[in-house]
């Protein structure tokens, strides 16, 4: 199984386009650090113009490195899943476009196996293209603006942690992220089947996840109490519930607390079933498939 | 003969309401004579914040004055917001200026009975509009000042004092002042929607905020430069 894994993951990393997406998301994050370095002080006039009336805001130590990662983390995990499935959509679409497909299956190991191990190479590449993400966003943004106390504007309410309670939420948030991208990656791989060539399943994933982002985000309460609720692009922001904390009988935000553990667990779990369906539905139909090409 | 009368009551009426407000101005430049005695301070404390749209954990801060009104509060290990009346609204800077004083009687905070004297500013175009001092007569301070202003409506300040009393610092602060409704602009940023019900904004007590600071220590006049307040 580790074999056929090494095998996957040293086709998918022999395609050069697989590197787009590492350049892409290099370029989108030195912009922004490069845009908030030399005006990042309007950026957070019109972020923090809710508060600025009654409190005095110490901008030049608001823009710090942390705040940076979280808001090019913002950006970019609504842009990310569409280089997930630039790959995901690919691995098996990709080989039935090239005719390498039926040689493949004729391999002495099973198509189950076979199909998990092509999973198992779209998963660590997208956690790889997170890792490269968090060197990027986060390390290089702390080197550059070094770090201090993160403020979170959210729809209601400003959010401040205090720097030492900040890396551990960075590695949850990366962690959560890595389950919400498989889970695209998971529905490109099922939609790959289905195809053959890696246009169709990459264009249609893309679709998907972009009109269900939009259904997730609209605030009509007939989508919010019946469909929105089961969505999975509705799960993918729970990475940010880790940046909210709870807060005492004062109103104190009380460090090293997490808001709404439950509702983030919820939502895992919610991600954990889409990627179990979407695999298993791969991994049924790739078995009872002829594969003719 | 009834005319007579009620010029002599006038008269008494008026010689009493002076009387009043030579002691509300004797007492406020004791107040004041109290307070020119400390030149500058440096003090540490903790700071608690008390704002409906603000989670902020509590912070050590350094408070730093200097007469005659500059104050600065700074957070050495990160940041802190703090409110924009807190540091104008300092007593020193209450009670500079030229303005009319008006003896107001006395009121009870919790068992201790406070004399109350309101300062009308001179000039017509001054921010401050009104302010109200609670002054406990017996120990010569200030235990409360309410002022309101054009700009940003009323600011309230209460004062303990322990260790510091005889320098007429306090132990312990708790600003109150009004906030606008919080709102992010749209567009800025996707919400993370766990389900559970956003508290809906009520005007009244939900406007009001709160920063609470409990002093540890003072270092009094050891001379502060102005790059401090910089």
């Amino acid at each position: 199984m580790f074999r056929l894994l090494q095998i996957e993951l040293f086709k998918i990393f022999k395609r050069p386009r697989t590197y787009i997406s590492f350049g892409a998301i290099a370029a989108m994050i030195l912009i922004i650090q490069l845009g908030l370095k030399f005006d990042g002080k309007s950026y957070l006039q019109l972020l923090m113009s809710g508060i600025s009336d009654s409190f005095i805001i110490p901008y030049d130590m608001i823009l710090n490195g942390y705040l940076v990662a979280f808001v090019i983390l913002n950006t970019l995990l609504i842009q990310v899943p569409l280089l997930i499935a630039l790959v995901a959509g690919d691995v098996v679409a990709g080989e039935a476009n090239m005719g390498t497909l039926r040689l493949l299956v004729t391999k002495p190991v099973s198509r189950t196996e076979l199909m998990l191990a092509k999973f198992g190479a779209s998963v660590v590449y997208t956690v790889l293209l997170l890792i490269w993400m968090a060197i990027l966003a986060l390390f290089l943004s702390m080197l550059f603006f070094g770090t201090n106390d993160m403020l979170i504007a959210r729809n209601d309410v400003m959010e401040q942690i205090s720097k030492n309670d900040i890396l551990w939420r960075y590695v949850a948030a990366f962690g959560y992220a890595a389950v919400a991208l498989s889970t695209v990656a998971a529905l490109a791989f099922l939609l790959s089947v289905f195809a053959d060539n890696s246009i169709g399943p990459i264009v249609s994933t893309i679709s998907i996840v972009v009109v269900l982002t939009i259904l997730s985000e609209m605030k009509i309460p007939l989508y919010d109490n019946t469909v929105k609720p089961y969505l999975f692009t509705s799960h993918m922001l729970a990475w940010k519930g880790f940046f909210y904390s709870k807060v005492d009988n004062e109103g104190e935000a009380i460090r090293g607390s997490i808001e709404n553990l439950p509702a983030i667990l919820r939502s895992l779990g919610i991600l954990f079933s889409y990627i179990i369906l979407f695999v298993t539905v791969a991994i049924i139909s790739f078995r009872k498939k002829d594969i003719l090409s | 003969m009834g005319n007579k009368k009620f010029y002599l009551l006038a008269f008494l009426n008026c010689l009493c309401l002076i009387s009043f407000a030579q002691d509300a101005n004797s007492l406020l430049q004791k107040i004041r004579d109290r307070l020119n005695k400390v030149n500058d301070y440096e003090a540490t404390g903790v700071m608690k914040t008390n704002v409906s749209f603000l989670k902020v954990p509590e912070a050590q801060v350094q408070v730093f004055f200097k007469k005659p009104d500059k104050l600065k509060i700074k957070n050495e290990h990160g940041i802190s917001l703090v409110p924009k009346g807190a540091v104008s609204f300092s007593l020193n800077n209450l009670l500079k200026g030229n303005y009319t004083v008006l003896d107001a009687g006395t009121e009870m905070m919790g068992s201790v009975k406070l004399r109350v004297i309101k300062l009308l500013p001179v000039d017509d175009n001054a921010d401050i509009v009104l302010s109200t001092f609670y002054i406990d007569e017996a120990k010569l301070l200030v235990m409360k000042a309410k002022t309101t202003t054009r700009e940003s409506g009323t600011y309230e300040v209460e004062m303990s004092y322990g260790k510091y009393a005889a320098e007429a610092l306090p132990d312990k602060v708790v600003f109150t002042f009004n906030t606008k409704d919080y709102k992010l602009p749209k567009g800025i940023t996707f919400d993370y929607d766990d389900g559970t019900k956003k508290k809906t904004e009520t005007h009244g007590e939900s406007s009001k905020g709160k920063v609470e600071i409990d002093y540890s220590s003072y270092i009094l006049n050891k001379g502060l430069p102005d790059s401090v307040f910089k």
